[in-house]
């Protein structure tokens, strides 16, 4: 079980939260304008990310807020948790592993933050991981 | 439930060749549906110059991990089809591969614990007697007949309200299938290579040409990915996504016990799938982790859960033990069907997105798939598993039949 620390309520057990999948993955801002194959991106299609992920969760028996968490799909070490709208944290080493390719569908906070590796930037302290 | 004991095996099935610098078709991956696949290539398209690539040992993925159980009730067409066909190879391939792997057709239940299961459920039975599947919808007594141990009172949290019977459904001993698959495929010529990873993919503009391993580069004109959970990170490598996601999926077996359970019993509502294997121990799959994950472990919340519901659906198992846990990636859509088709990559074919219950499909994946990688285009029973259909909206919703929540 993952120790998940929420920003509003602290260290709880994963079993109080429910999960979000990726994060960062913006409504299309034109969708008039999508293709099928675009909604299909949009709808259906996230990033499988092995190894650094970035991901929402919702902690729905304690704050019911909304956040972001970098995890680890291999180790699921839980790399960062910081509040929704906020840029994902830099530093990981496998940012952005994954991108899509579909238009509107990578919002400007999805892209990892470039040239700004070597500062510890998380908000929050990247406390937990499986107990 | 039988005494039947699987056979001794001979000391090699199969040989383990240095890898070639080229194929007529390379698979990407050696569990079930990657051993099936290239044994219906060889066998019904005649191509024998192919290779099977896997990464650890034979079988050793989701082959290993899974909890073996064949059915085919279905709610819809497209997967009653595709499942019906397994179902039949199934009944046929011991003789055909002259290999017994225990197929036992000692039927599955799958129970009811609410209005909306008992509906739900007798809609399937119907749907399920349209397309000659073989279904029953079972009143809770009748249960009972049937598997004895179930508790079917009405003072537990999810009582047993009924269960759709499928009698020609089963379980059949995975790695004894895997290991059938692989004799043959090496009698007809195909090399099956382990302890070889794929690390890329040589493209000529649009088109594969070749896969790059920890073994060297191979030469192909043709690729077929069957690596389950793994899927999407080969289908990066080749510069294409897939609509898929990888969730840990756990089970677990007790000691072994005398002969108890004649049946298999699934319950989608309180998540808990059991059978009993041929030599004694229960075998009980759980859900899946809520969350992405490649680490081949599942949380113990997960199992704690099962076991409560098992508990309490089979009260003697409350003084059995259990004896080992373990987890496997499963690929999910949000279909809960799978992908079998071409992909945007000239020449790259995928079978993936079986999720949680890809076993008892081993036959037909690997029948159909083996259909699309020789012709190039889609058998009739796979033609709507394409990754088109995410485009075109034609989703086979299968979430009520899937068994496990995903």
């Amino acid at each position: 079980m993952l120790l998940i620390s929420c920003p509003n309520c602290g260290s709880r057990d994963e079993t109080e939260f429910q999960y979000g999948g990726q994060a960062h993955v913006a409504y299309p801002e034109a969708p008039d304008t999508l293709t099928d194959r675009e909604w299909a991106e949009y709808l259906f299609y996230r990033d499988n990310t092995k190894g650094a992920f970035a991901e929402r969760w919702l902690h729905s028996t304690g704050c019911r807020q909304w956040f972001n968490m970098l995890r680890d799909t291999v180790s699921y070490e839980i790399q960062a948790v910081y509040r929704m709208g906020e840029p994902r944290p830099a530093g990981s080493p496998e940012a952005g592993a994954t991108t899509s390719p579909a238009a509107g569908n990578a919002g400007s906070s999805a892209s990892p933050a470039a040239g700004n590796s070597g500062t510890s930037s998380s908000p929050a302290s990247p406390e937990g991981a499986l107990k | 439930m039988t005494t039947h004991q699987p056979p001794e095996h001979p000391d090699f099935l199969w040989r383990n060749p240095e890898p070639k610098s080229s194929y007529d078709a390379v698979i990407v991956g050696g569990g079930g549906h990657g051993l099936a696949t290239a044994y219906f290539l060889a066998k019904n398209h005649g191509m024998t110059n192919i290779a099977v690539l896997e990464k650890g040992w034979l079988a050793g993925g989701n082959m290993a991990r899974n909890t073996t159980i064949i059915r085919s009730n279905y709610l819809w067409d497209e997967s009653a089809a595709i499942y019906e066909h397994a179902l039949k190879l199934w009944e046929i391939l011991p003789e055909e591969l002259e290999y017994d792997f225990l197929f036992s057709q000692r039927g599955v239940m799958n129970l009811a614990h609410t209005l909306g299961d008992v509906r739900e459920s007798i809609r399937r039975v119907g749907a399920n007697k349209l397309n000659g599947v073989d279904a029953e919808w079972l009143d809770p007594q009748q249960v009972k007949e049937l598997c004895p141990i179930l508790n079917i009172n009405d003072n537990i949290r999810y009582p047993v309200m009924g269960a759709t019977y499928q009698p020609r459904a089963g379980i059949a001993k995975h790695d004894h299938v895997a290991w059938a698959f692989a004799r043959k495929c090496d009698e007809l010529g195909v090399d099956i290579i382990q302890n070889c990873e794929v690390t890329g993919f040589l493209k000529d503009g649009n088109r594969v040409v070749g896969v790059k391993t920890n073994r060297g580069t191979i030469h192909t004109e043709k690729v077929g990915l069957a690596a389950a959970g793994h899927s999407s990170v080969l289908a990066e490598m080749a510069g294409f996504r897939l609509p898929i996601q990888s969730h840990p999926l756990q089970a677990l077996v007790s000691e072994l016990h005398e002969p108890v359970h004649p049946t298999v019993v699934m319950s989608n509502h309180v998540h808990v799938y059991v059978s009993q294997a041929h030599k004694g121990e229960l075998v009980m799959g759980a859900g899946v982790d809520s969350y992405n994950g490649y680490g081949q472990r599942g949380s113990f919340h997960v199992i704690e859960h099962q076991m409560a519901a098992a508990v309490e659906l089979f009260p003697i198992f409350a003084r059995a033990h259990v004896l080992r846990t373990w987890g496997g990636i499963v690929d999910t859509t949000l279909d809960a069907s799978p992908i079998v088709g071409t992909t945007p990559v000239e020449n790259m074919f995928v079978n993936c997105g079986w999720g949680t219950g890809g076993f008892k499909a081993t036959p037909a994946a690997g029948l159909t798939f083996a259909h699309t990688i020789a012709t190039g285009t889609p058998h009739k029973l796979n033609k709507p598993f394409a990754l088109e259909r995410f485009e075109t909206g034609a989703l086979i919703d299968e979430h009520g039949a899937a068994a496990v929540a995903h």
